[in-house]
């Protein structure tokens, strides 16, 4: 029983990982492709690994799942928050057709006032 | 020791107990010195209010907060998935604004890593000193910071407030 429910998510984690790389290549700029790549990568792994998981029960590798999920979950959004602020200040601009760019209107700002 | 110290030894022996599962006495005396030392060394920096560790209703609202998150995070993947697969990409993007009344620096973490994991959203920089946050968003509903607030953070922010504050 505990097989096929492994089975089943590591399945749905590599569906979301390939989706993922869809995504990277389809959507327009970097900050798009970040939104996929992150969500995508963290929610699959983590069905990977909670599915090793689930094969492994209660064993050294089934723990150290457990342990990889949590650091990820902690671990993705910050990295992207770091490659998204860095590209930002870096002068990677937004796609032609975003709708609004509040942090380059505010960085403006603050630029010529000082 | 000082109670912070103590409080990460536990958490270091924690973790170095589940990285070496079996658990056998020759790891286990390894782990006590090595989360000694660690505990030792970094105890102020990790842990500031130590006091916080006492209350029971932050574990609870704790308990709370990590299934609210995996729906959002299965929804903002569903979401992503949509999006990538549609043949016209319906994406309308932008960074807004955002307004937050939260202050310390863990409740600021949890939330913007929250954030990304929700649905079409992620976190590009932080204002800590007048609460701000800048989100790039997939599909800008409002440009409004009011309203964007209402919509992104509304969520988690109470929550957070009630763990970490």
């Amino acid at each position: 029983m505990n097989e096929i429910l492994g089975m089943i998510f590591i399945v749905i984690g590599l569906a979301f990982d390939f989706l993922g790389c869809l995504g990277l290549i389809r959507l327009p700029d970097l900050y798009n492709r970040l939104q996929a790549s992150t969500k995508s990568v963290t929610l699959g792994t983590c069905g990977i690994l909670f599915g090793l998981f689930l094969f492994k029960g209660f064993t050294a590798a089934g723990l150290k799942a457990i342990l990889c999920i949590l650091f990820i979950l902690l671990t993705a959004p910050v990295s992207a928050h770091a490659l998204a602020r860095g590209a930002h200040k870096s002068g990677v601009k937004l796609w032609g057709k975003s709708v609004c760019d509040k942090y380059d209107e505010d960085k403006n700002a603050l630029s010529k006032t000082t | 020791m000082r109670k912070s110290q103590i409080i990460l030894f536990l958490l270091a022996f924690l973790v170095w107990s589940f990285l070496t599962w079996p658990l056998d006495l020759q790891h286990l005396i390894v782990g006590i010195f090595i989360c000694g030392f660690v505990s030792f060394v970094t105890g102020d920096m990790f842990i500031k209010r130590p006091h916080m560790f006492k209350h029971i209703s932050r574990y609870l609202w704790f308990l709370y907060y990590i299934p609210l998150l995996i729906r959002e995070c299965i929804k903002a993947n569903i979401d992503v998935a949509y999006r990538v697969i549609h043949p016209d990409l319906p994406i309308n993007p932008g960074i807004v604004k955002v307004k937050t009344t939260l202050k310390s620096d863990t409740a600021l973490t949890f939330l913007a890593n929250s954030i990304t994991l929700t649905p079409g959203t992620m976190s590009v920089d932080i204002d800590e000193e007048n609460g701000f946050l800048y989100i790039h968003w997939i599909e800008v509903k409002d440009k409004d910071i009011q309203k964007a607030t209402e919509i992104i953070v509304k969520i988690f922010e109470d929550v957070l407030r009630r763990i970490f504050e």
